[in-house]
């Protein structure tokens, strides 16, 4: 079964397994970018403010019910095979994870160091990024990392538009019959999808801050 | 929108199999999660196993997972059953943190007055641990259950039923309409369902809400 994956002729060439790896790898960073630059401005004005929180859990929940291969296929019939209609796509996959988890992480930071913040005469932008932020980014991590995992398994899809990426040997296999190109599709997106979460694990590790780690679990060194 | 009232019929017997798909996973991985759920709450052991094999298992994407189904069980690639079990799978993934979650997060000196009252261990869980964790369990079962039925389209890309077939079909004949009825469809069929299950929380647990 594994036989496939592990045929040398497959690890080569513009349509093997590593340019199809990078080329999934690809989507998934460009769209977690695009999201995070989207998302995180507005899950943090929502937060901070307070206002509109019920709007950004309603739209999160839309959003979430939006069928994704729909949204790809709508896309490619208004615009066009390529790249763009799987960013749109997936772009709108991820935005409510990450848009939720600073939300969340924004609300729950503990009032009093907020308070405490504005009473040594932060202004409200040093408020949000020097305090709220950094202290939230637990939660924005986790959303974040949430959405990676999506995007990763999701832009398999791409390939029933006749993008790129691990999605084509999935649908290359359909077509042909050919179990183990399918199997062999499979386990490289659920591989990949391991090691993008270690990858934003050890960000997380390096960005936040120690004191905020949960304690027992690594917070004295 | 005129296509969804032109081709009524149809509409409503993808609508069905839709709802089908979507709801049966959901009840069985419901289910199944709440002993596995429990398993986690109480042992150390189990959560070290299922926490991690429940985020693989999330990480396989669907289509993956559906074209590799009928394969694993020996059923035909049309079977309705190779949408159903994926679904079941991240239906478990999903809710087996969020019961074992729900569970560790029942006060102890709530446990502990039942069980100085005298409930026995099934009773207690009957009706004072599990009520408890109703709320969260629920909140999970709704992200649960719009999931899937966002998910069920996806085995339209191997050609099996539900909305999904709407966007294939639109893809196929360039017909923006029909793909958008589909859309529309998921939509709210999830906006429903997620309304449905939100009412059924709050009536099965009215002390949610009392002294606000």
């Amino acid at each position: 079964m594994g036989g496939w994956l592990f045929d040398p002729a497959h690890w080569s060439g513009s349509t093997g397994i590593p340019v199809r790896l990078l080329e999934h790898l690809g989507y998934t960073l460009l769209t977690l970018l695009i999201a995070a630059l989207i998302a995180i401005p507005l899950g943090a004005f929502v937060g901070h403010t307070g206002k509109g929180g019920f709007l950004v859990v309603g739209l999160s929940n839309v959003l979430r019910a939006l069928p994704t291969t729909a949204v790809l296929i709508l896309v490619v019939l208004w615009a066009g095979l390529g790249d763009f209609p799987v960013y749109v796509a997936l772009v709108l996959l991820a935005i409510p994870p990450i848009m939720a988890g600073t939300y969340a992480g924004i609300r729950a930071v503990d009032p009093v160091t907020v308070d405490a913040a504005r009473g040594v005469g932060m202004r409200e932008s040093g408020v949000l990024l020097q305090v709220e932020i950094p202290n939230a980014l637990p939660l924005i991590f986790g959303g974040f990392r949430g959405a990676a995992l999506q995007v990763v398994a999701t832009a398999t899809i791409a390939a029933y538009t006749g993008a790129g990426g691990l999605g084509r040997f999935v649908f290359d296999g359909l077509a042909l019959q050919d179990f183990g190109q399918m199997l062999a599709g499979a386990v490289l997106v659920a591989l990949l999808a391991v090691l993008v979460d270690l990858g934003f694990a050890g960000l997380q590790r390096l960005t936040v801050s120690p004191g905020l780690r949960p304690v027992g679990t690594g917070g004295k060194r | 929108m005129t296509w969804i009232f032109e081709n009524w019929e149809r509409f409503w017997e993808v609508t069905e199999v839709h709802l089908r798909l979507s709801v049966v996973p959901v009840l069985i991985g419901f289910v199944l999660s709440i002993p596995l759920g429990w398993l986690a709450s109480r042992s150390q052991t189990a959560r070290a196993i299922l926490f991690p094999l429940a985020n693989i298992l999330f990480t396989i994407p669907s289509i993956a997972l559906i074209v590799i189904t009928p394969v694993l069980i020996g059923v035909k690639i049309l079977d309705e059953i190779n949408v159903v079990v994926p679904l079941v799978i991240y239906t478990v993934a999903l809710m087996v943190r969020t019961v074992a979650d729900a569970l560790s997060a029942v006060p102890g000196h709530v446990t502990a007055a039942a069980n100085a009252m005298g409930f026995r261990p099934w009773r207690r869980f009957l009706t004072v641990d599990f009520p408890l964790a109703l709320p969260v369990t629920i909140a999970g079962l709704r992200v649960a259950t719009v999931s899937n039925i966002s998910m069920v389209s996806v085995g339209a890309l191997v050609g099996l039923g539900g909305y999904g077939q709407l966007f294939t079909e639109g893809y196929q004949t360039d017909h923006t309409e029909k793909v958008l009825a589909g859309l529309i469809g998921t939509v709210v069929l999830a906006a429903l369902a997620d309304g449905l299950l939100l009412l059924i929380g709050r009536v099965l647990t009215p002390w949610a809400r009392a002294g606000r």
